[in-house]
């Protein structure tokens, strides 16, 4: 192939790319074409850099697991999602997403705590009891009802909200805010409204615990703050990423993942009359990797030359890791356009991998189990209340999703 | 089969818990893993090597 400048400057696509209307679960056509072909290529992104997308499950996997790839958004070639993002880095402190090796695990071992797989586990029944109220709520009200503003909002909101010890009566307020925040294509004016109004709220909020703490996860960064580990901004930085990432993904997550078994019944069937929790897990595994909602790629930026599978990533170079085209990686799982609960999805990287894998799938998991599989026993009837076609999709967002998803039964 | 792990590797994903509970258990305060039996029997060696395919932070190796 030629490498004149010219040449490249025309072949180089757009990312990121629009999916078919046709198929609103499917990663968007060019980016599977790419990766059935190879798995990494060049990009051209909004600012007119060209890092590498990463599209191929085992790649992607590689490099998420390489300490040679930073996530350090202030290193030169770093591939910043928007406008915002670049024109706020210098005055975002470091924080667990955009810190690496000692520093991330020194910030990482502040969130773990509530999130161990045994506590999550002792979560279960206030998961469960939430999620039973929603749905009584559901059936006691009008037809149709909204999933996303009745059960897909609520379950997470209000459990990471006990977790925080964010008052739950101030969730309108911090949605609309972290909304701002996570538009795909947010201009630096846009993402600055709602990233100042959050982290005031959390600044307020450490202060609070740090006079008069209680059990939650605030107050451990607000303990944090009074024995001087970490800064008052640094601690509300943490605790604006764990309530946004706590609350938007898990709902996006289980709007669209209702509605994909809705489109697929003989699938949702399986679940809802399974009681065994092992297949009950792999079927989120399965749903996750399917929808893979995270869908602008997690950005990195080599530090090093990194030779991998017949290219040189050259030192400075940005990264693009998407997860949706590396789930649906053919040689990592045959007929990946299929949604089926019984194939071994355990090696999923809707949670991302490597060192900053999501710090709160083990909460994610547990909701999403209890969720779907509750749902779908209680209304069994459950059936979308309009074509498929009309149902809002959310294109415009960092996390994928829908707007909201009327039901009847 | 002998396990071993990296503490100072961990990033407290809780997989190899959620893989393997009979070997592997998290600190309470920061969910860094531990280790309970570092010569798993027979029967628990296929979660083993889930829990070790699994660890985000590459922090389980095991040796057959």
């Amino acid at each position: 192939m030629s490498d004149t400048l010219t040449g490249t400057a025309t072949e180089v696509p757009d990312y990121p790319m629009d999916r078919d209307a046709r198929c609103p679960f499917a990663p968007p056509p060019q980016v599977l074409e790419m990766g059935e072909a190879k798995p990494l290529s060049r990009v051209r992104i909004w600012d007119g850099s060209t890092p590498w997308l990463i599209t191929g499950h085992a790649v992607a996997r590689e490099l998420f697991a390489d300490s040679r790839v930073s996530v350090d958004d202030r290193q030169d070639g770093f591939p910043h999602w928007n406008e915002h993002m670049l024109s706020t880095v210098h005055k975002r402190p470091r924080s667990v997403f955009t810190s690496d090796a000692e520093e991330h695990t020194r910030f990482r071992r502040m969130l773990s705590k509530p999130f161990t797989f045994k506590r999550v586990e002792g979560l279960r029944p206030a998961i469960q009891e939430v999620t039973d109220e929603c749905i009584d709520a559901i059936l006691a009200g009008p037809q149709p009802a909204d999933i996303v503003s009745k059960l897909a909002l609520p379950v997470p909101t209000r459990v990471i909200s006990e977790m925080l010890g964010v008052p739950y009566e101030d969730h309108e307020f911090f949605q609309r805010h972290a909304n701002v925040g996570l538009a795909r294509y947010a201009t630096a004016e846009d993402g600055q409204k709602g990233a100042m109004g959050l982290a005031q709220y959390l600044i307020d909020l450490v202060k609070k615990k740090m006079e008069n703490p209680s059990e939650d996860a605030v107050s451990d960064l607000a303990e944090r703050v009074n024995a001087g580990e970490i800064s008052v901004k640094e601690a509300a930085q943490l605790g604006t990423g764990l309530l946004i990432a706590g609350h938007e993904t898990t709902a996006n997550m289980i709007g669209i993942g209702v509605l994909a078994l809705l489109e697929n019944p003989e699938q949702a069937v399986l679940l809802r009359d399974s009681d065994d929790p092992k297949f009950i897990a792999n079927a989120v595994e399965e749903l996750m990797r399917y929808l893979s909602i995270i869908q602008n790629g997690q950005r990195r930026v080599a530090i090093e030359d990194i030779e991998i599978a017949g290219e040189t990533i050259r030192a400075g170079e940005g990264i693009v890791l998407d997860l949706a085209p590396a789930n649906w990686d053919a040689t990592a799982y045959p007929d990946p356009d299929k949604l089926d609960l019984t194939r071994d999805a355990g090696q999923q990287l809707g949670f991302g991998y490597g060192r900053h894998q999501c710090v709160g799938q083990q909460l994610a998991r547990a909701e999403l189990q209890i969720v779907f599989h509750t749902l779908l026993r209680r209304i069994p009837t459950l059936r979308l209340a309009v074509p498929l076609d009309e149902v809002p999709f959310k294109h415009d967002r960092l996390a994928y999703g829908v707007y909201e998803l009327p039901v009847t039964w | 089969m002998k396990v071993t792990v990296d503490q100072d590797k961990c990033v407290s994903s809780g997989q190899c818990v959620l893989n393997a509970a009979e070997i592997f258990d998290q600190r309470d305060d920061d969910g860094v893993v531990v280790l309970l039996n570092e010569n798993p029997p027979p029967p628990q060696a296929e979660n083993a090597r889930k829990a070790a395919a699994a660890c985000p932070a590459l922090a389980i190796d095991i040796e057959e």
